[in-house]
């Protein structure tokens, strides 16, 4: 049983549910990307997913490919992300996952990228490029190694089709909110209700729903329905403040606002 | 292994290239253009009504023309241009555009978004567009619509929007990335008009096959022209899909060197040029698996080519295939070369090449000179230059209204 699986079986034995927030690694530093994730955590978040920045992220808005441009501007590389977080991970109560591009997974190799992240303390892997069909190589050494591979469904992707990926999937499943890219939506589509609900009815597998989470209605809408909740874009455009602001102040933003999160969970 | 005909497979490999490296929001749209692709490459009618369109509205076949002065110049084997410049719009773009526009009338989708980098791409989707009533969003990198404004312009006349697209190199490979992120969102009701062999599957295939009408007909010219096969040919390369529509049909002709070009730009340094077949390794970019421009973290590196058709760090899937069995030989010419080129097929032959096109032409002379004029090479002079009038201007230090 990996981190994620243990995690998740505590909060559904407890009747609750994980908020996951989302952050960038190296944005504006590595330092603040690790006093983020401990107040996060200190607030209640049960994980913490970070995005290993990358040049070409397609399936994101413009708020998280900001923060990647920003974070590669100061040349912050993978090995560094690893080594921080091998600091952080021993003193956290909560499970990481890496959002990654499979660009970078295969330039560093499957395999050393799963085990030097393991090495690191990282619980799972989310590849949001890597769909099911190509995902064998990887998917192999993920279960070997008992890190998770979290795979993604979508609205549109065909019932037979999102049974099959869930096959495939460990850790958790995330279900993508809209048809679309990364960032803050003011409505979500009511639909997901139901698409979760179902989703739930056919798999062990904890659903985790993100993309366009920003508010406390969103919150208060999808947590009856699902195992945990996402949430990126409001999270980062918050960091973004970093540079320019005094960090204390943005760190107690960030805290309230999770706090605002997570009381809407309960 | 020789190289095969027969790719991609089912799952869109070349060997180990290529492949489907996108969110699972695409996967279906990529699933049903690769099922409606199928059907309509087994439908005559649909083969028909776009053969009529590359005659009466191209103007296909393009002419296969020996370039008698130019050769004369570089004193060795005969040297023929074949004239994707004088199809309609300009370049070998439209070839794709027009069967892509067909698959997306099939489809039942009214909106169409492309990437374009020297706008050849770009003014091709819309043309294509327009002829079939469809919307049309095209983005451009900020810098290639500085460097290629009358492409802007036509584009804009012909009825599309231009998106300008400000992030990363502001250049094909991010305009090519906002197409994504577009595609993302519009899927259910937009085709992806993608401009060259590159991408997820079934895109490397697709255009290919659209694009193959170059090298079939050069096939069928040179055996009536000169009554046999040409002894080389010679393409640019960036993307690479007027190379590989004017290879494919001679990749089984093993008596026929093919080489592509690469952009060389100021130089072998990292950043200097565009070249990733020559200097890259294998690694994911936009969907697919190919050689690709990274540094050792797997990010893109930021590449230089003075033509922005060319101006791209990565492949297409079918050419990396090509350059691991040997079958491809793929080198690259410098941006000196390439003005020189330019220049030399102007005033020898009255014929303005774009500047990703001055690529081919460059190498093809320096092989030329080396080779007997009883031998043949074939230029696939892709497209003209009246769009680079401009940028040349500029790079010259000469004005320009």
């Amino acid at each position: 049983m990996s981190k994620i699986d243990q995690l998740f079986d505590q909060l559904r034995r407890a009747g609750r549910k994980a908020l996951m927030p989302f952050v960038t690694a190296g944005d504006p530093d590595l330092e603040f990307t690790a006093e983020v994730i401990r107040r996060l955590v200190a607030h209640g978040s049960s994980l913490c997913e970070l995005g290993i920045p990358y040049s070409d992220p397609i399936a994101d808005g413009p708020v998280i490919q900001a923060s990647y441009t920003r974070s590669l501007a100061k040349r912050v590389k993978l090995a560094e992300i690893l080594d921080t977080l091998g600091r952080l991970t021993p003193e956290l109560a909560a499970p990481i996952v890496t959002m990654v591009s499979y660009a970078i997974v295969y330039r560093h190799g499957l395999g050393q990228y799963v085990a030097d992240a393991k090495r690191a303390g990282v619980a799972g892997l989310i590849v949001p490029d890597l769909p099911a069909e190509e995902a064998g190589p990887l998917d192999e050494i993920c279960r070997r190694e008992d890190v998770s591979l979290i795979q993604l469904i979508t609205p549109i992707t065909p019932r037979d089709r999102a049974l099959r990926i869930a096959e495939r999937t460990t850790g958790f499943i995330y279900y993508v909110s809209v048809t679309g890219i990364t960032g803050e939506r003011t409505e979500l589509p009511p639909e997901i209700l139901r698409s979760v609900t179902w989703l739930r009815q056919q798999t062990p597998l904890p659903v985790c729903i993100g993309f366009g989470i920003s508010r406390p209605d969103h919150v208060r809408m999808l947590s009856p329905v699902a195992d945990g909740l996402i949430v990126g874009s409001a999270i980062v455009r918050r960091i973004a403040q970093a540079e320019t602001r005094p960090r204390e102040q943005v760190l107690d933003e960030i805290g309230d606002y999770v706090a605002e999160l997570l009381a809407a969970m309960q | 292994m020789p190289a095969t005909t027969q790719v991609p497979d089912a799952t869109g490999r070349f060997g180990p290239f290529g492949g489907r490296y996108v969110p699972e929001t695409l996967t279906r749209a990529l699933e049903q253009l690769a099922a409606e692709y199928q059907r309509a490459a087994g439908d005559e009618s649909f083969q028909a009504e776009l053969a009529e369109l590359y005659r009466h509205y191209v103007g296909r076949p393009s002419p296969l023309y020996h370039a008698e002065r130019l050769s004369r110049r570089c004193g060795g084997a005969q040297i023929y241009l074949k004239r994707e410049d004088l199809n309609h719009t300009g370049a070998h773009k439209i070839n794709n555009t027009l069967g892509q526009a067909l698959l997306t009338r099939r489809m039942g989708k009214p909106r169409v978004i492309a990437e374009t980098g020297a706008g050849q791409h770009g003014v091709a989707t819309a043309t294509a567009c327009a002829r079939f009533g469809l919307e049309c969003v095209v983005y451009m990198g900020e810098e290639d619509i500085r460097r290629q404004k009358p492409n802007v312009f036509s584009m804009r006349l012909l009825g599309a929007e231009v998106r300008p697209v400000a992030s990363g190199s502001r250049t094909l490979r991010d305009a090519i990335n906002e197409a994504m992120r577009d595609w993302m969102s519009s899927v259910e009701t937009t085709h992806y008009c993608l401009g060259s062999v590159v991408g997820p599957h079934p895109f490397p295939q697709i255009v290919r096959d659209f694009q193959s009408v170059i090298g079939r007909e050069t096939r069928r010219q040179c055996l009536d022209q000169l009554g046999r096969l040409p002894d080389l040919i010679v393409a640019c390369v960036g993307g690479g899909s007027n190379a590989g529509g004017m290879f494919y049909p001679f990749i089984k002709d093993d008596d026929v060197a093919l080489v592509g070009v690469e952009a060389g730009g100021r130089g072998e340094k990292m950043g200097d040029h565009a070249a990733p077949l020559c200097f890259g390794q294998p690694g994911v970019l936009h969907g697919s698996f190919s050689y690709v421009m990274q540094d050792e973290d797997g990010q893109t590196c930021d590449v230089h080519s003075i033509s922005a058709g060319l101006d791209y760090p990565g492949t297409g899937p079918e050419h990396s295939y090509w350059k691991d069995t040997g079958r491809v030989d793929y080198t690259n010419a410098r941006d000196d070369e390439i003005l020189a080129a330019f220049d030399a097929l102007a005033k020898s032959e009255g014929i303005l090449p774009a500047l990703e096109s001055s690529h081919a032409v460059a190498k093809a002379m320096q092989l030329a000179a080396a080779r007997k004029p009883e031998e043949a090479i074939v230029v696939c002079l892709s497209g003209r230059g009246d769009k680079d009038a401009a940028e040349i201007a500029r790079l010259r230090g000469e004005k320009f209204e």
